[in-house]
């Protein structure tokens, strides 16, 4: 084990929860990202605004989180660009195929004990994992 | 307007969530899934912390008729497991391993300036764009 950090990833969840919850008691509408960066500019006119704060929320949040303790995330760089933007592709394919993402499925649908959701955050944690044994171990792409 | 408020305070209680938990660094992701390597379970804990709260207020608020400021809960319909969602979540984790980010972290990424977020959001609706030209085909 390595870089281990329990006491700040469960005060982050936390946050996240708590986010879930406020946007669903209030809006009645689940934090799947995936979800709300398609429907961004694809949904009905009156339906993308709501989608577009949040978005812009998230950003915002990170910046807050940076002025508060600045330093506490860097940036990655030098990562092989390949790596990257097909990894992307894939996450955004895959997230409209599965209809969500970690987010969606593995926070509000797991919370919601929907099997669909507990399948599909099993399988894209197994695929993950395979993936960065590959990349990692296997091919030596990445450290 | 009051919901536009709520939706812009979610999305910056997730984003500080997001960041405090380190999950902006798409290293901390790799090290997660990196299970033969010096694993680093950190990103079970922000499950556990999400999902603790997540579940015990859900159980509450779905008990409610309606949300408090709209007129209906909009939750998924589908409850099958059916290939597209295995095939989907797959692909997605392939994806997840290969960059190190989902979309959340890719996108309160931007609040580091980090270039890999920009590359990450336009593949991202690249291959929104790819599933919704194969799907909606007639």
């Amino acid at each position: 084990m390595e870089n281990f950090t329990p006491y700040s990833a469960l005060a982050g969840g936390a946050l996240i929860g708590i986010s879930c919850a406020l946007l669903l008691f209030f809006n009645g509408r689940i934090a799947g990202i995936s979800g709300i960066m398609n429907g961004a500019f694809s949904a009905p006119k009156n339906d993308r605004a709501w989608r577009l704060l949040f978005l812009a929320g998230l950003v915002v949040g990170g910046l807050f989180l940076q002025g508060l303790l600045p330093g506490f995330n860097t940036p990655r760089q030098g990562y092989p660009l390949a790596l990257l933007g097909i990894g992307g592709f894939l996450v955004g394919f895959g997230a409209r195929l599965a209809n969500g993402c970690v987010s969606g499925h593995g926070v509000c649908g797991i919370a919601r004990l929907s099997i669909r959701s507990i399948a599909a955050t099993l399988t894209f944690i197994a695929t993950g994992m395979i993936t960065v044994y590959v990349i990692r171990h296997l091919l030596e792409l990445a450290a | 307007m009051k919901t536009h408020l709520i939706a812009l305070l979610s999305g910056i209680l997730f984003g500080a969530g997001l960041a405090l938990a380190h999950m902006v660094d798409p290293n901390k992701v790799q090290n997660f899934l990196d299970v033969t390597g010096h694993w680093d379970p950190s990103l079970l804990f922000v499950m556990i912390g999400a999902l603790s709260v997540a579940m015990i207020a859900f159980k509450f608020i779905l008990k409610r008729p309606a949300p408090l400021w709209a007129t209906s809960f909009h939750l998924p319909q589908k409850t099958s497991i059916d290939p597209k969602l295995i095939a989907g979540a797959a692909i997605f984790g392939i994806g997840w391993g290969m960059s190190g980010y989902c979309p959340g972290p890719s996108v309160t990424g931007l609040s580091l300036f980090s270039s890999e977020s920009v590359i990450m959001i336009l593949t991202i609706y690249l291959g929104f764009f790819a599933c919704h030209r194969l799907l909606d085909r007639p």
